[in-house]
């Protein structure tokens, strides 16, 4: 790569020059897709960026950004980036609330927002957060007579006036960057504590991304759905930072509920979803299958079969006898290629999950029906960058051989220690966090703890801290048993509790989709997911799961003893709202474990059924109570299979 | 559609003074005279059988009462032809949905478009450049409406198929492609759960709030008229019992005999 090109305003010009008529950017809007080719999004940003300077923005300060992945928050993002600014995305559906600590800990003024919605937020957070004095928004619909902010348009067209009045001022404020400067500012959500600002600079996350896209050969024709929040650091790698890099196209869906069509329309080449999104597409495809004639179904099954047992193989360019390949290839023509089709991976090249464990069945269900789906692993704090699986050569339960440029180490703690050139220049206004997670040889401690397999492949077991002992000092990883049931499509979210116990408990959230869809099936009628929940029936279906992956564990005489004895479904759903969970849709462990107290002890006095109450946070802020009397079940457990007789 | 700045409520558009309608002995509306101002929401309650889709349908000519006066945009009539209604910017929606079940959201909107067109069914069938051009200037339109009512995710989806919420919400939007300066909303939120009633207000509210439409809306749920409506008719019986802006008609005597049951 040229050297001059080490900052993205730089790699964006570039694009304008070089890739001048490609298309950079669709959306698709009033039911067409609306193109922008790079000059054009160049232009646009340049608008922008002289907007926001007439404004008063200025090398140094943060602007925060908000809302849906539209383009021209993208743009945001890079005419912050030309003024030496630093972009600050944050999540989209947070409340207010959640905006001030933010708002305040990064000192924002200028806020580049979506719509109304998140325009009401901001003006209800700047009572709190006084530094917030200039908001613009994108899409004016019901903004008509707010005061005090702006619309987009209206600041490009000061911005316009500014240039004209101004012609140098643009590219001598893009000259002026340095790839030391810090290019973005991601808010780690973290399962304890506050959030932290991860400052990240030009030059790490041009690493990360021109690793990845040399890693899986990406190029201009390329092109992706952004549709994951912009504030999640998957996202900005994917869609901004390795689109400026590469010059792919990035596009837009027209809505958060149209993704699956639009994903069909734009038939994307390079794909990125945390594991949930692979586990909807394929329960929805598994309940059109059951609403399918009996020859569609028969023939669904029939080939599916087929795949599961050489679908992989073929795919990683194994040996496979030629009647399977025969078969597979029929199966292809009928099953398959029409199915990924349906999905919008028919022109898949290369597709990633991470951000949590991904289960066999779904893993090796994608591998099998031709789709590259592949894991990887990596940290806000590390661009979301560390380990990928190379083409062909890709296991279920490891992450992938060490990424370009990346050097991983475990320490004798266990804990995977990584340095490279993607690591993050600090936590924000945070010197003694910054000091205690990177060392002084320059490894960063990610908190995972994992080892290398022998074929020099990560594997990650769980969160070093969460690693713990039972009672009888044998080992207890709770996220290992959470996946292991959350791999059950009925099972939407477990919490095991364990550590210093003499046995294992957990919390079930099913998932309303899928049971659901079962109890309909059987005639159950219920209300809600409160009282779904409590049928006996869905706690005989929760059993069944519990009680497979005990018998599992009881394979593993290392685990043995943390086979699940007794369990109950929760009342309700896990929240972000709630504070349950993180933004990225992890459990907080500790928040959780305090705020159902009552429940644990319950499990663990052995009582049958305890009645609870708990305040729950409604979409529109407002709050309720739901309670309810939660029944508590007990599962089966096995000996452990290695002697252990006694 | 023009954005209406216009939201303060203006003069009167509609009069309807001593209407009276029967069917046979059966006397649905009794001397009922009330108006409707441009840009207000003005709801008509009252219990089942008060006589509030009668009220609703003499007002689009779909019933000829046998007593009184119309009076819309200054010409009096006896009574109003549904073709006049639709000429002069009347649009409504049914209790009952009335779409084309087996026809997608987009086409069923499109229909709502039909006085809007000029062309022929030959040009069309032609691809004649007038007819297509028109046609481009309707889907234009019809794209801005499903934007606005948010329901892109299910554009090409049949009607049928939709749950009861969204062919509610689709039968809006049908209406709306008329572009009506007067729309009639027949219980738009009846059968709906607490989630729909909210989104349908808040559409309801935009479409005033946006265009400045007029809407004259028929409601059972007191809660969702008293938050949304400028005034409201309250009818029982066929008979008036009640005009005023929501917190007069909610302390109202009458109005909570009739709701509620008088102690005779």
């Amino acid at each position: 790569m040229d050297t001059r090109l080490d900052t993205f305003p730089r790699l964006l010009l570039r694009n304008a020059q070089q890739l001048g008529a490609h298309p950079a950017m669709r959306e698709k809007d009033l039911g067409i897709w609306q193109t922008w080719t790079w000059r054009q999004v160049a232009d646009e940003v340049r608008a922008l960026a002289c907007g926001l300077a007439a404004q008063g923005f200025s090398r140094g300060m943060h602007l925060a950004i908000i809302g849906d992945n539209r383009p021209r928050l993208y743009w945001s993002m890079a005419a912050a980036q030309a003024l030496g600014g630093v972009p600050l995305p944050m999540y989209q559906d947070a409340p207010a609330a959640e905006f001030i600590f933010v708002l305040n800990d990064a000192e924002i003024a200028y806020a580049v927002v979506e719509d109304q919605e998140q325009v009401d937020k901001m003006l209800e957070a700047t009572a709190q957060a006084p530094t917030l004095a200039h908001i613009f928004y994108d899409d004016p619909r019901g903004l008509g007579d707010y005061e005090g902010v702006m619309s987009f348009e209206r600041l490009q067209e000061i911005g316009r006036e500014f240039d004209r009045a101004h012609p140098e001022f643009f590219e001598a404020e893009v000259e002026k960057g340095r790839p030391i400067d810090v290019c973005v500012m991601l808010y780690t959500s973290g399962t304890t504590g506050k959030p932290k600002g991860v400052c990240q600079t030009h030059a790490a996350f041009i690493a990360a991304g021109s690793g990845g896209a040399q890693f899986d050969n990406l190029t201009q024709h390329d092109s992706m759905l952004s549709y994951l929040p912009m504030a999640w650091v998957g996202d900005h790698l994917f869609s901004y930072v390795q689109a400026v890099i590469t010059g792919m196209t990035v596009n837009c869906p027209e809505s958060a509920d149209t993704v699956m069509s639009d994903m069909r329309e734009i038939g994307p080449t390079y794909y990125f979803a945390p594991p949930r999104i692979f586990e909807n597409l394929l329960t929805q495809v598994i309940i059109r299958m059951e609403d399918a004639s009996a020859i569609k179904r028969w023939l669904f099954h029939r080939f599916m079969a087929v795949a599961r047992h050489c679908g992989a193989e073929i795919l990683e360019h194994k040996p496979v006898r030629l009647i399977d390949r025969a078969a597979y290839a029929l199966g292809d023509l009928l099953v398959y290629a029409p199915l990924r089709n349906v999905l919008g991976m028919s022109r898949i090249r290369v597709a990633y999950t991470a951000g949590a464990a991904i289960g066999p069945d779904l893993f090796r269900f994608y591998r099998s029906i031709g789709i590259n789906l592949k894991q990887l692993y990596g940290l806000t704090e590390t661009c979301a960058y560390g380990c990928l699986q190379p083409s062909g050569g890709v296991r279920l339960e490891t992450v992938g051989k060490p990424a370009p440029g990346v050097e991983v180490k475990i320490a004798d703690t266990g804990e995977v220690l990584l340095r490279g050139p993607m690591l993050l220049k600090e936590y924000y206004k945070r010197p003694d966090a910054t000091a205690d997670s990177i060392d002084a040889e320059g490894y960063f401690h990610t908190g995972d703890a994992g080892f290398f397999d022998p074929e020099g492949q990560l594997r990650i077991i769980d969160r070093a801290k969460d690693v713990g002992k039972l009672a009888n000092g044998s080992l207890y990883a709770p996220n290992y048993i959470e996946n292991k049931l959350k791999f059950f499509p009925h099972i939407k979210e477990a919490v095991a509790f364990g550590a210093n116990r003499d046995e294992v408990c957990t919390f079930i959230n099913i998932d309303l989709g899928s049971v659901g869809n079962w109890a309909e099936r059987r005639n159950i009628a219920y209300s809600g997911y409160t009282d779904l929940a409590q049928k006996p029936e869905v706690y005989a279906l929760v059993r069944e799961c519990v009680e497979k992956v005990n018998a599992d564990l009881a394979t593993d005489p290392a685990l043995a003893d943390s086979q699940v004895h007794r369990f109950l479904v929760l009342h309700k759903e896990l929240d972000p709202d709630d504070d349950e969970l993180t933004r990225t849709r992890k459990v907080r462990r500790g928040f959780v474990a305090d705020k159902y107290a009552v429940l644990i002890e319950a499990l663990y006095a052995g009582k049958t059924v305890q009645h609870v109450e708990t305040q729950m946070k409604f979409e529109d802020g407002r709050t309720g109570i739901v309670a309810a009397d939660l029944r508590i079940d007990t599962a089966k457990t096995f000996p452990a299979h290695v002697s252990k007789a006694a | 559609m023009t954005t209406a700045a216009a939201r303060p409520i203006g003069d009167v558009i509609l009069t309807l003074e001593h209407i009276s309608l029967a069917f046979g002995g059966v006397k649905a509306l009794a001397d009922i005279s009330f108006d409707v101002r441009e840009h207000e929401i003005r709801a008509i309650i009252g219990p089942n059988g008060a006589g509030k889709s009668s009220m609703l349908n003499v007002i689009n000519g779909v019933y000829r009462p046998q007593e009184g006066t119309i009076t819309f945009r200054g010409e009096v009539r006896r009574n109003m032809e549904p073709h006049h209604a639709a000429a002069q910017g009347i649009a409504r929606t049914f209790q009952n949905i009335a779409l084309f079940k087996g026809m997608s959201v987009l086409d069923n909107i499109m229909t709502g478009r039909n006085l809007r067109m000029r062309t022929s069914f030959i040009e069309h069938a032609l691809h004649w450049g007038r007819a297509n051009r028109e046609e481009i200037e309707n889907r234009h339109r019809v794209e801005e409406i499903i934007d606005f009512l948010e329901i892109q995710h299910i554009r090409k989806a049949p009607v049928g198929k939709l749950p009861y919420g969204l062919q509610k919400r689709v039968e809006l939007a049908r209406a709306l492609a008329a572009e009506p300066s007067l729309l009639l909303l027949d219980e738009p939120m009846a059968g709906m759960n607490v989630e729909e009633k909210q989104d349908m207000c808040r559409f309801v509210l935009d479409v005033n709030g946006q265009y400045g439409t007029t809407i004259v809306l028929i409601e059972h749920d007191m809660g969702v008229v008293m938050d949304i409506s400028d005034r409201v008719v309250v009818l029982d019986y066929g008979r008036k019992i009640g005009d005023g802006v929501p917190d007069e008609v909610r302390s109202s005597k009458a109005v909570i005999d009739a709701y509620l049951g008088a102690a005779h």
